[in-house]
């Protein structure tokens, strides 16, 4: 019996292949690929007939190649501004698709305790006013610790990335002064003395090898790499540890203040678990398709990607969507027509 | 009859060969006129994309230090330091090891030596960049952050080229890595060059009784001088360019620094690591006049070496 169905699956399954592959190309954001390979893949094993492919060419270029109409949809690990979306042909929707987070990296000589350290500590170290490791604004928190006398390098990603733009976004809102000075954008000119990596293994690369170093990688790239990683206080005044659930309760939190269209900065949301440097990755979908096959073959994909999908998210590093947002973005799917 | 024939038949032949040379010609011509209507393409592409950031920042763009995408507003004065700087120190390195290592290759090494290190430094030529730039970054950094950069502050610290924390990335490692990189080059062109002088040439001098430094220094090394000077044209268009080795170990912050240890920056750097993310018309835009910049650049380097070349041969000895 069980031999005899696979054979009418595969049968199906190449009858539609033949018949009607329905051929959907994306573009985007780096960071989510590795999920978005898995989830094309998997759905297309179960839905022989739908074949999406996706190539990780940045979140910038993803929206350029959307803006120019050379593929389907677009991944973005931020929301477009205005200006962006003045420029599109069709409307986009943003579906928020799974989660990540931005994590504070170091390596300090003789310190194997987990560092404490609070959200205005980390943005004065990148705006330059705490330089050294024994400052008294570390110690406090890191009671016990005995941290050498030494300068702060200050490392950062030097390319435009979805990471920096979580990370100034956080430390936008944590300091007045920051805000002001550096400002929010995938790329920032950085004040006082940095050094930057290409990637999140240029700048792991840099902090593994330079000592009294900081630096912010992606939080599955650190779990993946087994990085030392800091807990950061959050808005509620909590002491959190960057893990999948922590990011994903930064979401809950702020699902019901969410705006309709999810375009929102998750980042320092109160909340007793709340990971204060959270975000959200994006699918930019058309809210318009004028190909009834592809219409009905991209919704059915995000359907599935917000329900049985969200099942591979641990198993890769990356923090699941809360069931509120996912319940308001299963009220957007209505939307595509 | 029969003469007509013999007569036709080399008339023919004249005509086949004509025909010949004529495709021959135009296939060469249309080869040698797509070099130039490359150039032509490119510089027009490089102009027409540049064009929002030329109009908004003018030749203000050339001298300023700000690179800013927040607040956008963009200058190319610390990529240009950075790119002629490393590539300046690189050669500083590279030609006295590199015309060295050729002149003992070609002269005084036996032969099968010879072939043998030959072989090896053109698979060094043929490397990808980016696994020089991975080496340098694991073991070149750490060595110039421990041992190398400490020794130079502490003996030459009185020079302001060797001042501030040192990092292990910046200008003096970027240089060190383009060094070892155009070193191959310099090499293996040099040693062609200086394998073609004639042999009468070392035998005369030799015949008048040079000993054979003498030999070396001043007649065969003064023969192959134009080749030399090639090969470090080779070296140098190396340097200007290159990317990925340079952006691993320069330290990739936009500012200007007299000390070699400080972190800098290189245009070709800068162009790969932001152009997949920016998103705006002018960050783009300014990203390819960077572009622009690093062409003029290589032209204008290119250029000033070529000059001194002129003006050297024509004062020492002409190449015969």
């Amino acid at each position: 019996m069980k031999s005899f169905s696979w054979a009418v699956c595969v049968a199906v399954g190449l009858g539609a292949t033949a018949a009607q592959a329905q051929k959907i190309n994306a573009a985007g954001a780096t960071f989510p690929a590795p999920i978005y390979q898995k989830w094309f893949g998997e759905y297309h094993t179960l839905h022989s007939g739908v074949e999406i492919n996706y190539q990780g060419v940045g979140s910038g270029a993803g929206v350029n190649q959307l803006t120019g109409g050379t593929v389907d949809f677009a991944a973005s690990d931020f929301p477009l501004t205005d200006e962006q979306i003045s420029k599109l042909k069709v409307k986009a929707l943003h579906f928020p698709t799974v989660m990540g987070a931005v994590v504070l990296t170091y390596n300090i000589p003789n310190v194997s305790t987990e560092l404490k350290l609070s959200s205005d500590v980390v943005a004065d170290i990148y705006l330059g006013k705490i330089t050294k490791w024994s400052d008294a604004r570390i110690t406090k928190d890191n009671p016990g610790v005995k941290f050498p006398n030494d300068d702060i390098v200050v490392i950062r990603r030097t390319d435009g990335s979805g990471t920096t733009f979580v990370f100034t976004d956080f430390l936008s809102k944590v300091s007045p002064e920051w805000k002001m000075k550096v400002g929010n954008s995938a790329s920032v000119s950085w004040p006082g003395q940095t050094l930057g990596g290409n990637g999140n293994a240029g700048v792991t690369g840099l902090v593994k090898q330079t000592p009294d170093s900081i630096g912010y990688v992606e939080l599955g790239y650190a779990r993946q790499n087994k990085l030392p990683y800091a807990t950061i206080k959050n808005a509620s005044g909590n002491w959190v540890k960057p893990t999948l659930d922590s990011v994903t309760a930064a979401a809950a939190g702020a699902a019901n203040t969410m705006p309709a269209d999810f375009r929102v900065s998750i980042t320092n949301e109160k909340g007793k678990d709340a990971y204060p440097i959270s975000t959200f990755t994006y699918m930019l979908i058309p809210a318009q398709l004028a190909d009834a096959a592809k219409l009905k073959a991209t919704k059915g994909f995000l359907q599935w990607m917000l329900t049985d999908g969200q099942k591979d998210c641990a198993s890769l590093d990356y923090a699941p969507l809360p069931k509120e947002v996912v319940a308001k973005e299963m009220k957007q799917l209505a939307l595509i027509k | 009859m029969a003469s007509t024939a013999v007569a036709d038949r080399p008339a023919s032949t004249k005509i086949a060969t004509q025909t010949g040379d004529l495709v021959a010609r135009w296939v060469a011509f249309i080869f040698a006129a797509l070099v130039l209507l490359i150039v032509v393409v490119l510089v027009f592409e490089l102009w027409q994309g540049s064009q929002p950031s030329r109009a908004k920042f003018g030749w203000g763009f050339l001298t300023s230090s700000a690179w800013n995408p927040v607040t956008e507003e963009f200058g190319a004065l610390p990529f240009i330091y950075g790119t002629v700087i490393t590539s300046f120190v690189a050669l500083l390195i590279s030609i006295p090891l590199g015309v060295g290592a050729a002149v003992f290759l070609s002269e005084m090494a036996p032969a099968g030596l010879s072939n043998a290190l030959t072989f090896m430094v053109e698979l060094l030529a043929a490397f990808p960049s980016v696994i020089y730039g991975l080496l340098a970054f694991l073991t070149l950094v750490p060595l110039m952050r421990s041992y190398v950069e400490p020794f130079l502050k502490r003996t030459l610290g009185f020079l302001p080229f060797f001042r501030g924390p040192a990092f292990g990335v910046g200008y003096l490692t970027a240089s060190l890595v383009l060094a070892i990189m155009t070193f191959p080059f310099i090499i293996s062109v040099s040693r062609e060059s200086l394998l073609a002088v004639p042999r009468e040439q070392r035998e005369a001098a030799l015949a008048l009784g040079a000993t054979k430094w003498e030999t070396t220094w001043h007649i065969v090394v003064p023969y192959a001088k134009l080749g030399i000077y090639g090969s470090i044209f080779l070296g140098l268009a190396r340097a200007l360019g290159e990317t990925m080795a340079v952006t691993m170990v320069i330290g990739n912050a936009p500012e200007i620094h007299a000390s070699l240890l400080s972190p800098g920056y290189s245009i070709a750097s800068v162009i790969a690591n932001e152009f997949a993310e920016a998103a705006t018309g002018v960050r783009i835009a300014s990203l390819i006049e960077l572009g622009l910049v690093l062409f003029c650049l290589t032209i204008i380097i290119n250029g000033i070496a070529r000059l001194l070349i002129i003006a050297t041969t024509s004062k020492g000895s002409k190449r015969p």
